[in-house]
């Protein structure tokens, strides 16, 4: 049954939490300025609890079964990080308190600003960003701000391979650059020659996503580093798949300048339904100055005791801040504690595994579906959910089709230059009994599209609500609930 | 250590693929680059590590070691129990964003019902799920205002008592781009009057903080009168927890209410994650940037929630979008839906008040003090400026030698602001807290 929202549940009276009596003198309330109604549900304590719990029941989760959503890394997200993010000392400290107060919290910072770049083999890092998306901004508008302080304006030009996410060519867009379009050759890597074409003195960066979005290590790297480098751009790292690179590779090695990481996929924090994320941006040694401030510093006092001490500073050239505060630091506990618990070690293992994984169950369904490329692949790959003589089969039929089996779908039609693209990503925390079982399922459903199609055209059939209406939903916008009863005419 | 290898399940799954080592499964990466060292301290196992983060925890003294009395867009509320008991429920924090509805009615319902909540207490008529925080929200408020001018206007009439923070980033946003803002260089102490003057029909925005940066709470009426004549949109940024208990943006006739939702169940936790709040008016819906959730039907009539109007958004247009933001704060939307809920209409009116009458009770005890008097005699509501006979930062150090943690220090974002503190009191401060901070400062001023 469906769950009633929290307004329809509303009764006027009822009442959840209490506060205590004000332990102070009342004052006077400006009257002209205060508000009449506050039209907000009237619940008891029992009844919101169950109402998100019920909602939490019609909910997908990596704690429930395998979430092989491409791109998004959904791997396992330790329990151990939750209680440490809540721990009082790191909840129930104030943003602005003086640095002596919260020496554990900026050493935290620090630490895992230097863990970060040494991951990466960058020089500099801001923990600043709230997201992936966040980061790419900053990074864009560092391009920018170089650009600009090396008397080179003209540069207004960013490329972006035709693989890559939408959030790439939105944030050039958005910091005032001319987005160009790269194709990728046969191999599914940047195409050269395109890229040569567009290699002149307009050309600011360009945005690399490596492995790219097919899953597959750009094989030409080092080549499109020199030609971006040698026309003057600089090389942007999208680092949303940084799960297959763990111990791998350094991309500050391979050429990239600045890179985001995303902390919510490659280092475990939850993904939370949609966030918080929390997307650290890196750099190389000549852009180190034009980070987002403050950042953690540490400066040893000889004060006869042994920890350095840390305080906030603004680089010179800083493009500014990027948010209120110093970012998400709940998933920077979370993140540090990911890291401890590997070592050196322990996340090139994640990295090998993740890319085992995926070569794994690529293999096991390789013959059934359609390999766009067929390479091995990293830690992802993508296979194309159509079969020449179904012509009515999508790749959308198949993922609903995947919730009735129990498992969450693959990304749909990502990236967009492969054809009812399904991209799969299992990370390292499946086993593989699991992978086994997915496997089963996609033969299973590659089967049904030949033999039944219309039980894939109608599913899923056991999940609690059918497949939705959207144009509806944008045709006839209803974006809030009913008022509470006293309020509704 | 999270994987579930074994050294058999490794055998056998290289076998299946035909490779007889994981490394030949890199051959990819170039060579010179391949198998770097990394510099890292040894693997712990989860009691060492958490032994060691207990200790850095310890480094750090929290609201319930000192009494505190800084706020500035982050407030140390009580967060009832219930409010992180469903945010631990693994069907929610290890969920994405929901693309697949039929398997996420928990979290669309969940942003469906934070709509409301934010529609409710803003007047607005319309709320995106969220957005990263106060400071973000308000730059993209002010891109929305740009895309309704159709970047015809290149001017924004910002207060210069927006939080320096939020207007920071918004010249971060806006750097290198043909648009300006005015308005931060006006005297902080004036109101909203005096940002008048500056709006023209070049201005594309007018943007205030809902208690201002200062704590203080004025009439927008004018403000929304004098931008309406000229064509532009009034954007104010909002503490939802004061409008349990002052008229509401929309009552003024804003147009985009932007914000910092952290007050509404979400913990201090050094700066975030934090919650943006993002809302408008229906006309204006195709400029908000974000998720926006919308009720429909199945297949079967069955009422249900899907992600809508993503043609707004960057995996549609590319380019061409609005905004760049994918991921946004949703489990920090499920905390303010649930806590708002929680406490519903009556409980967050008492809070607020609460808030109100501690901070005027702490207002006026330290105004009775010789030397110190309140920088502004406008209503105010959980936070007022305070001039003192001495520089805050010495004052500070001075308190927390004493036990406190004082106010912050306005010199540090106002130049001449020095001698002027500014003091948060929520429904935590005691009246115990406020009668000490009182006497301490009594002390630290007589030397
Ligand atoms: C390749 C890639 N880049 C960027 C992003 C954006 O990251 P975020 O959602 O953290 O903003 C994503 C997210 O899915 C991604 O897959």
């Amino acid at each position: 049954m469906a769950e009633t929202t929290i307004y329809d549940k509303s009764s006027p009276g009822r009442r959840g939490v209490r506060f205590p009596q004000p332990d102070v003198p009342l004052t006077k309330l400006p009257e002209s300025l205060m508000r009449k109604e506050l039209p907000l549900p009237e619940v008891s304590e029992n009844e919101v609890v169950r109402h998100f719990t019920r909602l939490s029941q019609l909910n997908y989760g990596v704690d429930i079964g395998f979430y092989p959503l491409g791109s998004c890394t959904m791997k396992y997200n330790p329990k151990v990080n939750e209680a440490a993010a809540r721990l009082p000392g790191f909840a129930l400290i104030h943003p602005l308190q003086p640095v002596d107060t919260v020496q554990g919290a900026l050493h935290l910072m620090y630490e895992l600003q230097e863990h970060l770049k040494e991951i990466g083999g960058f020089a500099g890092m801001t923990l600043q960003p709230a997201a992936g998306a966040h980061g790419e901004l900053t990074g864009v508008l560092i391009i920018k701000k170089f650009h600009e302080v090396n008397g080179e304006p003209q540069r207004n030009k960013i490329l972006i391979p035709d693989s890559a996410h939408g959030t790439n060519p939105a944030t050039s867009a958005m910091s005032g650059f001319k987005v160009v379009e790269i194709p990728s050759d046969g191999r599914g890597n940047v195409d050269l020659e395109a890229l040569r074409a567009e290699c002149d003195e307009t050309l600011a960066g360009f945005m690399l996503t490596n492995p790219n979005t097919l899953g597959l290590f750009d094989e030409n790297v080092c080549d499109i580093s020199a030609l971006v480098h040698e026309a003057g751009g600089l090389m942007y790292g999208d680092g949303a798949n940084m799960n297959a690179l763990l111990g791998i590779a350094k991309p500050g090695e391979f050429g990239v300048d600045i890179m985001h990481y995303n902390l919510h996929k490659t280092f475990s924090t939850p993904h939370g339904g949609g966030g918080p994320g929390s997307g650290p941006v890196g750099v190389c040694e000549r852009l180190v100055d034009f980070l987002p401030g403050p950042v953690v510093v540490a400066e040893t006092i000889d004060d006869g005791f042994e920890m350095p001490f840390y305080r906030f500073d603004v680089p010179k050239y800083s493009i500014g801040r990027m948010k209120a505060f110093h970012g998400h630091f709940g998933m920077m506990v979370r993140a540090y504690a990911y890291i401890l618990a590997h070592g050196a070690e322990g996340l090139r293992e994640v990295s090998e595994y993740a890319v085992l994984n995926a070569n794994y169950l690529m293999h096991k369904l390789k013959g059934v579906y359609k390999l766009p490329y067929d390479r091995v692949c990293m830690h992802e790959f993508v296979i194309e959910g159509r079969w020449s003589g179904i012509e009515d089969i999508h790749a959308l039929d198949i993922s609903k089709r995947l919730m009735d089996y129990g498992f969450h779908p693959p990304t749909n039609y990502f990236p967009l230059i492969v054809r009812e693209a399904l991209m799969i990503e299992p990370t390292e925390t499946e086993s593989i009994e699991t992978l086994d079982a997915f496997a089963e399922a996609m033969l299973r459903i590659a089967e049904e599209a030949k033999t039944n199609p219309e039980i894939l055209h109608e599913a899923p059939h056991n999940t609690p609500i059918g497949r939705l209406d959207e144009v509806q939903a944008a045709k006839n916008l209803i974006l809030c609930c009913g008022l509470p009863t006293q309020y509704a005419e | 250590m999270y994987h579930p290898h074994t050294e058999s399940d490794r055998e056998e799954m290289l076998k299946a693929i035909g490779k007889s080592s994981i490394e030949q499964l890199f051959d990819a990466v170039p060579k010179a680059f391949r198998f770097p060292e990394l510099k890292l301290p040894p693997r712990l196992t989860e009691m060492e590590a958490m032994g060691l983060l207990q200790d850095l925890a310890e480094g750090n003294e929290t609201s319930r070691d000192l009494p505190m009395f800084l706020g500035a867009g982050a407030y140390n509320h009580y967060i009832p129990a219930a409010v992180d008991f469903i945010l631990k429920r693994g069907e929610f924090y290890t969920a994405y964003t929901p693309y697949q509805p039929e398997i996420s009615q928990g979290t669309l319902q969940a942003i469906f019902e934070f709509q409301s909540h934010v529609v409710n207490l803003t007047g607005m008529e319309v709320s995106n799920a969220s957005h990263y925080d106060g400071a973000t929200a308000a730059a993209e408020a002010l891109n929305m205002a740009r895309m309704v001018s159709r970047n015809k206007r290149t001017k924004a009439v910002i207060s210069p008592a927006l939080h320096p923070h939020y207007r920071e980033t918004i010249d971060t946003y806006i750097q290198g781009e043909n648009f300006t803002v005015v308005g931060p260089e006006l005297d902080p102490a004036s109101s909203p009057d005096a940002l008048f003057g500056l709006i023209d029909e070049d201005t594309a925005v007018v943007m205030v903080q809902y208690p201002d940066f200062f704590g203080r709470i004025y009439d927008l009426s004018a403000l929304a009168e004098k931008a309406h004549a000229v064509g532009a949109l009034l954007s104010v940024s909002v503490n939802p927890l004061a409008l349990a208990m002052f008229k509401s943006p929309g009552e003024y006739d804003a147009d985009i209410v932007s914000g910092e939702g952290q007050p509404l169940g979400i913990p201090l936790s050094y700066g975030g994650p934090y919650l943006g709040l993002l809302a408008t008016k229906e006309k204006y819906v195709r400029t908000i940037a974000g998720r926006l959730v919308g009720e429909t039907v199945d297949v079967n009539g069955k009422s249900g929630y899907v992600l809508t109007l993503s043609t707004r958004e960057q995996h549609i247009k590319r380019d061409k979008a609005g905004s760049n933001i994918c991921s946004n704060q949703g489990l920090m939307m499920l905390a303010a839906t649930v806590y708002v809920s929680l406490l519903g209409r009556e409980g967050l009116k008492e809070v607020a008040a609460l808030n109100y009458h501690k901070a005027h009770y702490a207002a006026e005890q330290i105004a009775s003090l010789d030397g110190f008097e309140l920088w502004s005699d406008a209503v105010f509501f959980n936070e007022f400026a305070v001039r003192c006979p001495m520089p805050v930062a010495e004052l500070n150090e001075e308190l927390l030698d004493a036990g406190i943690i004082g106010g912050l220090d306005l010199g540090d974002a106002y130049p001449g602001m020095e001698n002027v503190m500014l003091v948060a009191v929520t429904e935590m401060t005691s009246k115990e807290d406020i009668d000490y901070l009182v006497t301490a400062l009594q002390e630290v001023a007589n030397g």
